[in-house]
């Protein structure tokens, strides 16, 4: 069972992290999430398996660990809320721009290239400013 | 006194929920913000002289005893940095306030702000090692908010970058949380700390890098630094300023913690760590000579500077980690009030590029005095406080014998003075030498004789000031930091008084 | 049973009046989990989510404009106030003399409702369950309006959002 569990995990790391590697922005929310998921899943199988820890349901020695369960619903919480967010960017993001593609850092991009950094991202940040309107193109 | 020990995390939560409910009033909020994080200064320096006289406090939440209920524990390093943090969250808020446009349009800035400075002292005080978790998310959370406030599209590009770095770092965090669990049947860090000593040395050996690299991306070491020269200096300075002085320390401090509370000699990696540790001096600061934008300059040298302190902790001698912590004092004051004068600099001159500014030697004397202390002090430069921190680090380097990172730790000083310099040159000597879009930058605003508006300089002034204090009474903190970093390589003691009170 | 609120071209009459029946009964549930929280399954979060699912179904059925008339406190409030209660109720144990958060026992005898009993952690709960709400109300307030304002404008430059 617990490795069954650590397996699913595993895969679910695997598959996150492909999916992080992606540039569009959705997949790399999906990807996250199943990351999230993989990481809770471990954390409520580092505890005892047994009955539901309720008083009175089970004798004690019967019952699961109730402390990572407890763990994994704040850290469930946490990473659903930190998601949430991060929807609400990625839908900014699109209004803005009208993808959902990552870009590259415009002054990475410029020192990379080994041109002179300023005229490329002067250009960059106007297409920004402008971008409230139109697209930006790369 | 043991029932003061919360008071640090309570109070900015209070002052939260109150900038919330008073939401249309600016000024409301203001004062609210300035009363709580004096408070909270107040209480801090009274926590770290309580500690430093009579010992670690702690106070278990819920009145349940220790391995089962939340600790939180202020020892000396704790209360230090504190302290510290406090004082630059209120000098940064006063700074904030003084800068047109990077509060005033926000209801939610006084209150995230106050949500972080809550997180910021959660991550200090707390002895479990999930409500560290909570702690960092807290913060994290509310600095997603103060990244990404106003919603522009190159906040929105390198908000990105940064959460989802530090959603796939928290996601590590958990899983560390899950395995050192499933090993040790334990959060509380002392209880950790004392049965991590029976697990055979592979395992232990695992969750030491397991935790070095969780808080190494937080902490932005080599080779898990990128996100950070992307996406702190997209933020509105004051922001910037108070992340480049405390979230990347309070990384640090999660590594200094870990790794000396819970890990026995034999399982610590000091030599990887001093890898580590020289490779991150050496590519921030070339990171840093390759940009030509004050606030990017400076966010790579937050991470050549992190190196240091790892430095520090990788000798694992008492020198080297009193050396860590007393660089870690220096370069939060310093590092802040750098970020500050960048804002003023940018506010005066209308740009934070090297090529759009200039000559402002003459146009804003005062704020060439206030950049050159901290950045001579940056540098290593005696009598400032870099100097004193440096000289600390490559003194225990040399007592242990690490040639090789000492070497490096001198080339990578000589490399930010020339860094320092090219900002120097760029901003206050040469003249302007790119009229050709004046328009599209915001026009040279008139700064007066104090180079900006009094509620920027004043506190950017105070913070300097603070820095020439660190030089001045660098006897005495040293010896604090000696005082703490002794406690820190006995954890005997710190686990006792958790533990059995 | 109506609220006066016209049904819009594209709103389900059979949706609007499932939700209506519905709310009601969404409320008490979560009320239910708050006070059951101390000490079986439930609790002033899992509250607050039950309710401001309720909020999010009457956003389903109509939009943000009819969000205002089941929740008509701005989020503001709600949330400050929720967590003034909870840091209050942790407080509240130091002022006693106890340790932070520790949990404090009332038990009353009440006219007409008998034997009351509750501990700390119900105004801690309580103050949780506001800080949920408010921010349900918020998200649907910000995200929703916006996505309402997004799909008027599309249809009317004739572009899909």
């Amino acid at each position: 069972m617990t490795v069954l569990l650590a397996a699913t995990a595993a895969a679910l790391f695997a598959i996150g992290t492909y999916l992080i590697l992606q540039r569009q922005l959705s997949r790399i929310i999906i990807g996250l999430g199943l990351i999230t998921h993989g990481a809770n899943l471990l954390l409520i199988t580092s505890g005892r398996r047994g009955r539901a820890p309720l008083v009175g349901e089970a004798d004690p020695s019967l019952m699961s660990d109730p402390l990572p369960q407890a763990l994994a619903l704040t850290a469930i919480v946490i990473t659903f809320a930190v998601t949430t967010l991060l929807l609400a960017l990625a839908y900014r993001s699109w209004l803005l721009t009208s993808d959902d593609d990552v870009e590259d850092d415009v002054g990475d991009r410029s020192v990379a290239r080994g041109t002179g950094p300023d005229h490329e991202l002067r250009d960059q940040m106007e297409s920004m400013v402008a971008g409230e309107d139109e697209p930006v193109e790369t | 006194m043991s029932w003061l020990v919360p008071v640090p995390v309570v109070l900015p939560l209070i002052g939260a929920a109150l900038a919330v409910l008073v939401g249309r009033s600016r000024a409301a909020q203001r004062v609210i913000s300035c009363v709580i994080l004096t408070v909270t200064l107040v209480v801090s320096v009274v926590i770290l002289v309580e500690v430093d006289s009579n010992g670690a406090m702690v106070a278990h939440s819920g009145g349940w005893p220790a391995p089962l209920g939340i600790s939180l524990v202020a020892d000396r390093l704790s209360a230090i940095l504190l302290v510290l943090a406090s004082t630059m969250l209120l000098a940064v808020l006063i700074y904030a306030i003084g800068e047109p446009g990077a509060e005033r349009n926000h209801v939610g800035f006084q209150s995230a702000y106050l949500v972080l400075a809550a997180g910021v002292s959660a991550s200090f005080l707390t002895g479990d090692l999930f409500n560290l978790f909570v702690a960092f998310e807290v913060m994290l959370t509310a600095s997603y908010v103060l990244l990404t406030l106003g919603g522009r599209a190159e906040q929105i590009r390198s908000g990105m970058t940064y959460i989802v770095i530090s959603l796939v770092a928290s996601s590590l965090f958990i899983t560390a949380l899950a395995l050192i669990y499933a090993a040790t049947g334990t959060v509380n860090m002392a209880h950790i700390a004392e049965r991590m000593a029976d697990l055979p040395l592979g395992i232990t050996s695992a969750f030491a890098l397991l935790l070095i690299v969780v808080f190494g991306i937080k902490a932005a070491l080599f080779p898990l630094f990128f996100w950070l020269p992307d996406s702190y200096p997209i933020a509105p300075s004051p922001i910037t300023a108070v992340f480049a002085g405390l979230l990347t320390k309070v990384g640090i401090y999660a590594i200094i913690r870990t790794q000396t509370l819970f890990f026995p000699p034999e399982s610590q990696h000091g030599t990887l760590l001093l890898v580590v540790a020289a490779l991150t001096m050496a590519v921030g600061v070339l990171g840093a000579i390759a940009q030509d934008d004050v606030k990017r300059i400076l966010s790579f040298h937050i991470v050549s500077q992190i190196g240091y302190m790892v430095m520090g902790l990788g000798l694992f001698t008492l020198a080297g980690i009193t050396g860590a912590i007393f660089y870690i004092v220096h370069h939060i004051v310093v590092k802040t009030t750098l970020f500050l004068v960048g804002g003023l600099i940018e506010h005066a001159g209308g740009s934070s590029r090297l090529t759009r500014v200039g000559g402002m030697v003459r146009t804003a004397p005062a704020l060439a005095v206030l950049f050159l202390i901290p950045a001579l002090s940056l540098a290593g430069i005696p009598p400032f406080s870099g100097f004193l921190a440096k000289l600390a680090l490559v003194d225990a380097g040399l007592g242990a014998s690490e040639w090789a990172v000492v070497a490096v730790s001198l080339v990578v000083s000589l490399l930010t003075l020339f860094s320092m310099m090219k900002i120097w040159a760029g901003v206050f000597w040469n003249p302007v030498e790119d009229h050709s879009d004046d328009e599209y930058d915001a026009p040279p605003l008139p700064v007066g004789r104090l180079g900006g508006p009094p509620f920027m300089v004043l506190p950017t002034a105070a913070l300097v000031v603070c820095s020439l204090a660190i030089s001045v009474g660098a006897g005495p903190l040293y010896d604090l930091a000696e005082r703490a970093a002794s406690d820190l390589l006995h954890p005997a003691a710190y686990i006792d008084q958790v533990l059995r009170p | 049973m109506r609220s006066g609120r016209p049904l819009g071209e594209d709103d389900s009459p059979l949706l609007d009046e499932t939700v209506r029946l519905a709310i009601p009964v969404v409320l008490v549930v979560s009320i239910y989990l708050l006070f059951a929280g101390h000490n079986a399954p439930g609790g002033g979060f899992i509250g607050g989510l039950v309710a401001s699912a309720a909020v999010f179904l009457r956003y389903i059925a109509g939009g943000v404009p009819s969000r205002r008339g089941l929740m008509r406190l701005p989020f503001e409030v709600l949330l400050g106030v929720g967590l003034l209660i909870s840091v209050a109720a942790g407080l509240s144990s130091l002022l006693l003399g106890d340790a932070f958060l520790e949990a404090w026992l009332v038990d009353l005898d009440v006219a007409m409702l008998g034997r009351v009993k509750f501990t700390a952690s119900l105004p801690f709960d309580l103050g949780v369950y506001l800080v949920v709400l408010g921010l349900g109300v918020a998200i649907v307030d910000s995200l929703g309006r916006e996505a309402d304002d997004d799909s008027d404008t599309a249809v009317e430059s004739g572009e899909a959002p």
